[in-house]
Formats: structure tokens, sequence, C-alpha cells
């Protein structure tokens, strides 16, 4: 789960991160009163969406005077922000965060991820702050450091210490450094938090080490023992198709292609996806129904997919394990009647009662094409997108 | 032969007095050897009773000690399941697989670090896992046994029903299975790639063997260029979410593409590299391994 960038910095500031003072809003006239709480002659106007890159796509503007910060603040809120994450449509912003100018003399870069391979936390840091981490990493790999945290210790002073000179702490800053970075890994690991990234973290010009910007992501199976970050979440980041699906048990992504797929498993999902566009097609989602559908789960997952008013064929993949073919074949016959399907429907089906569900889907009447493997069912479903238009 | 799991195996359902523990424990117990494989449970509160006649024992210790179980299965909802594991570990079992889907990573860190500060024996399999299954002898976790034929061919993958798929390819040109392992598709986990593929080359039965993976991750490639110079047999590979975009995840806790690490192509390419054959075609994972038989 994703969160923005001033609540992150409302969790952090618990843990004793220093950031900058600020006022989230909601409206124009609520971000020409922060600049009088806040107080000062600079003010930075930041849009609050969980897409990073705001700055680039317009959406973070220094204001030096109150008159500034009506102004943009009005252009800001509302607009539909486009940033490198967002897709080509961008997301509109309906928050904002009036923050306190600060005086930057250094940016740098602090990133807390999981690592697999040691499977412990692992602080990042690079000296290039304010910049694309990825690019860093890319072009530069040198100038990223790293420490893998022990689960029990936690981050250790001397590891502190060493990033923050590694990146280029003066001296007298370190301590400070030490203390946000060990703050930062105490939050990191009291959340369960699946990213924390401070990009830009700054050094000031009287050598203090503040926290600009803020970035948490948490992770999801973890969420049921933190209420507090639940009470957060903010629907209007995430794709409706998305959250009906979760209300289903349902894991549903939208994608840009026109043909749905149905499958019963992550990588089997996905594996459906590569065979579609391995035979010229695009997928239009990932969709996995889980392991234990009902006919109900299934008729939901077809009204999602319908959604997309490009759709042009669905191909439905299941194994049968535990989940048996009759019952999603079933569940297939059920939710074509409900849902009037108007695009052709490739149905491959394997494992266990196959042959059931086949016979039930044969003498549902309904015009569904059926295939007996991967290739086919691609195939299949891809000269039906085709033909559909 | 078969690698981790086969008919000696003695199993202790951890979460037996679950719907789903004890749906997979009936029905693991109606394959093969399952009879005499699966010899008892585990519930705090419930020690003395029984499911179909399995003794529930108190603890994993007691269970071990009552019955000689070398193994067990967790089917213990997420917020127990990381410290059934480590009850599991903390009996000396030899391996302990994981079916629960849904654990904290924190709480898999937490676990994964005791055991190697402990250098403990046990071996864990998953999380968030289908199981292992070795064909005419032994099933323990969720997949459907009829699938399965005994033979040659090792199976390793990170998802569940794309092992199934590969397994099914398989049995339909005529080739069995030594054993069949899913290792999970969370981000933090026990038995990998590597270590599997290592079982499997010592494994005297094992002729071959597919090797499945995903987007998220490098251990594909650890394993495959462990593989290079240590594989006696031939592997072939398949890796899902050639189509995933990045930093979406893809139903797996562990299946994301992050700062442009881990997607397919990269994973595809260092396994090529590493003389392993790939496909990108899931209906022809079976094919595939055909055509590399000596």
């Amino acid at each position: 789960m994703k969160i923005h960038e001033y609540q992150a910095k409302e969790i952090l500031r618990k843990y004793g991160v220093i950031t900058p003072r600020s006022v989230p809003c909601f409206s124009v006239e609520e971000a020409v009163d922060a600049t009088e709480k806040l107080g000062g002659k600079v003010w930075v106007v930041k849009a609050q969406i969980h897409a990073g890159g705001r700055g680039k796509g317009g959406g973070v503007k220094v204001a030096k005077s109150v008159d500034e910060v009506r102004e943009w603040a009005s252009r800001i809120l509302g607009m539909q922000l486009k940033t490198h994450q967002t897709g080509p449509e961008g997301q509109k912003v309906r928050r904002l965060l009036i923050e306190e100018g600060a005086d930057i003399r250094k940016e740098l870069y602090i990133g807390l991820v999981v690592d697999r391979g040691t499977q412990e936390v692992c602080v990042m840091a690079s000296s290039e702050g304010g910049m694309d981490i990825e690019e860093v990493a890319a072009h530069t790999p040198e100038k990223i450091h790293k420490v893998f945290v022990d689960p029990q210790a936690g981050l250790a002073d001397a590891q502190a210490d060493d990033l923050a000179r590694k990146i280029g702490f003066p001296e007298a800053s370190v301590p400070q450094a030490r203390a946000m970075l060990k703050s930062l890994y105490k939050a990191f690991w009291d959340t369960d938090a699946s990213l924390v990234e401070i990009n830009p973290l700054i050094l000031t010009g009287k050598g203090d080490v503040i926290a600009l910007d803020a970035k948490m992501t948490f992770d999801d199976n973890a969420l049921y023992r933190h209420e507090d970050i639940v009470a957060m979440r903010d629907l209007d980041e995430e794709d409706p198709a998305e959250i009906e699906a979760s209300k289903h048990g349902l894991s549903y992504i939208s994608l840009d292609g026109n043909i749905g797929c149905l499958v019963n498993g992550a990588g089997l999902a996905m594996a459906t996806m590569d065979t579609i566009k391995l035979f010229g097609g695009e997928p239009a989602n990932f969709l996995d129904v889980g392991g234990g559908a009902t006919a109900e789960k299934v008729t939901e997952a077809f009204k999602l997919m319908l959604r997309n008013p490009g759709l042009r064929a669905i191909l439905v993949n299941i194994f049968g394990g535990i989940m048996k073919c009759d019952v999603i074949a079933a569940g297939v016959v059920e939710a074509a009647k409900q849902v009037k399907l108007a695009v052709p429907l490739v149905v491959r089906m394997k494992g266990t009662n196959e042959d059931l569900g086949k016979k039930i889907l044969a003498e549902s009447g309904l015009p569904i094409i059926s295939a007996d493997n991967m290739t086919e069912a691609g195939q299949r479903v891809v000269a039906a997108a085709k033909g559909a238009r | 032969m078969s690698i981790l799991v086969n008919k000696n195996t003695r199993v202790i359902t951890q979460g037996i007095t679950g719907k789903t523990g004890q749906f997979h424990t009936h029905t693991c117990r109606e394959y093969a050897n399952g009879k005499n494989c699966f010899v008892a449970g585990v519930h705090p509160t419930k020690a003395g009773q029984n499911f179909e006649g399995i003794p529930i024992f108190g603890s994993v210790r007691e269970a071990k000690e009552q019955t000689g179980a070398n193994a067990s299965v967790v089917y213990v909802p997420p917020p127990g399941a990381a410290a059934a594991i480590w009850e599991a570990v903390e009996a000396d079992l030899d391996l302990v697989i994981c079916i629960t889907e849904g654990i904290p990573v924190r709480d898999m860190i937490e676990v994964r670090d005791r055991m190697r500060k402990q250098k403990r024996k046990t071996l864990l399999l998953g999380p968030n896992c289908p199981g292992a299954i070795t064909p005419d002898e032994i099933k323990i976790g969720i997949m459907p046994g009829h699938i399965h034929r005994k033979g040659p061919i090792g199976v390793v993958s990170r998802s569940g029903t794309l092992t199934y798929e590969a397994v099914g390819q398989l049995t339909e040109i005529g080739l069995g299975q030594s054993s069949a392992v899913g290792i999970g598709g969370d981000p933090v986990n026990g038995l990998k790639h590597i270590d599997i593929l290592r079982l499997f080359n010592d494994d005297p039965v094992t002729e071959a063997v597919v090797m499945i993976g995903e987007i998220g991750g490098s251990d594909e490639e650890e394993a495959a260029m462990w593989a290079r110079k240590n594989m006696k047999k031939p592997v072939v590979g398949f890796i899902a979410g050639v189509t995933a975009p990045p930093g979406k995840r893809m139903g797996h806790a562990g299946a994301i593409i992050s700062g442009g690490k881990g997607t397919a192509a990269e994973k595809l390419s260092v396994m090529e590299e590493c003389g392993i054959k790939v496909t990108r075609n899931p209906a022809e994972m079976g094919k595939l391994l055909k055509s590399v038989l000596r």
C-alpha cells in the first residue's frame, strides 16, 4: 500500500526524522492560510499524488509571496499531473502540501528496501540526491552505497556513520545523519514498510540534515497489524477496477491491451499474458482468481474485465487442481449469461474434472471457442480479438 | 530416488484443525503411501483429539517424539505462520513446508535470521508454495496428485499452477517426474532454485530438470550461474512475466520488477548464457525438455 508524502512525513516525524514544517491542504484557501501558520518568506507548493517524478511534471513549485502560493495552488489543485510513473493520462491532484522553504547546500539520497538475497533490510545511500535513483544505478552504480542490517541488532552506529561519510556529509553533520538513518530504519521496521525513500535528503547551509521528501510503501500482508496506516489509504489514487477486484478477493491489474484474461494462479496468469503477446495480441489485464474461486467470483471477474470498453476478446485459462474445472465452467456459463457477453470467449481447461467442465461448456449453447493447450488458446484468442474489430 | 520427500517421510500437519489443513491432509493421505506418511497434527489446545484418526499433539516437539515424524507442513493462517515454522525448526525436523500465503515479510526475515544464526539443520520450503511431491510415493501440499507420473524429470518452480502446467505437459508426452517442488512466490523464503538444482543434480534418478521462474529478484540468475559450472544434467527453463509492467505486483508478493531489476528478459538472457535452453512459450516446456534428453 502506498501513502502520500505528507502522510509519510507524519509517520517519520514520530520516529524523530527531521522534516521541514509543512501543512497538508485540500483547497487554495487552506494553502493561503498555511503560509500564515508557517511564517517565513518562501514556501513550496507540492502536489500530493502517489506517483514519483512530481517536480519534473510541474507539480512542485517554489513561491516567494502569498500571491504566488495562491497562484500555484490554484493551478496545481485539480490538474492532471503527468509523470513517468502516472501513465499518459496523468493523475488528478486533490491534495497539496505547503512547506517552508529550505536552504539547500547539498541533495542526497536514502532508500530502504528488503534485500531478497541476504534476506535483510538494505539501506542505500547516494550523493546523487534529487535525481531518479534508477538512472544513478544504471549509469554510475559506484555512487550508490549499501549496508545490510542485522534484524536483531538494527542499524549499527558504525554502519550509519560509514554511509553518511561515503555520501559526503561533513564530519560536523555525521551525528545528525546517523540519527536520521537510524530513525528511518526504525520506522521501516516498525511499520512493516517495503520501501522508505528520502529523495532528496538535504544538508542545509547551517549543516542540518533534513528529509525534504518522503515516500513510504507498506507490505500488504502486514496491514492487518497497522490500523493507523490503513486509515491513510487514499482510494482516489488507486485504479477503481483494482479496488473492486480486491473486494472480491481477486488479484487484478489493468494493462493497456484488448484481450482480457482470467486465470487461476499468479504464475500461470503471467504466463497466459505472455502467450497472448507471443502470438501478436496485447493483454488487457492480469487477473488471478486464486485457488478457491467460486462461480460468484468468476462472475465478478467477468464483470471487471468487461468494464474495459476496449475489450475485444476474453481468454479463460484454468489448470484445475484444488479448483475443479466443472466449478469454473459453471461460473463461466453463469457469468456469460449475466453480463450478456458480446466479445468472443476462448476457454482452455485442464486438470481436475476437465471432461466434466468441457461438457458443461459444450451444453451451455454459448458460442465458446475451446482450446486444448496454451498455444491453441493464445492463437485463437488473438485471432478472435482481431476478427471482432 | 527423489529429492526432499519420499515414501519414508513422516509428516506432521501444523494447522490440522483448520478447514484448509484438514482438506489437504485428507487428500494427501489418499495419495500413494499417504496413509502411512501423515502421522500427526499439532494444535496448542486440542492435544488428545484426532483428525480422521491422525492424533493431534500440543506441540511439534511432542508430535515428533511420539510419532518419529521428520517433516511438517504448515497451513497455519498468516499471523501465526512464521511462529509455526520456527516451532518446527526448533524441534529439529529435517524439513518444513509452508503452504500459507500472505505472511508479513518482516516475520519471514526474523525466522530466516534465527535459522541462519543458530545454524539450524531444518530446511524450509516456501512459504506461499504448493509443496513437494514425489510421484507414486508421497504428496505434501496442495498440488493435484493425479497429473503426476513417476519418472526421471525434476521440476522446480516459484508458482503453483504453472508447475502443474509443466507437470501436465511432461506427463502427456510420457515423461514422468522424480520430484516436483514449488519454492513459493514470496520475496523472503527458504530453499531457492539453486538449492533445488543442487539436490536434483545429486539425485541419481533425475535425468533433466525443468526450472520455472518469474519476474522479481535474481534467484533464477544465481541458479543459472551455478548450473553453468556444476550441473551435470540438462536444464530447461521458462520465465513468466515478459509482459508484466514495472512497479506492479503481479499477484505473488515477490513478482515485481523494481528499479529495472528482475525483468523476464534479463533472466532469460542469463539462463541462455549459462547453457539453459529456454522457451518463451509456456505451452512448450515439456517439448523443450524432451529435446534435450540424452
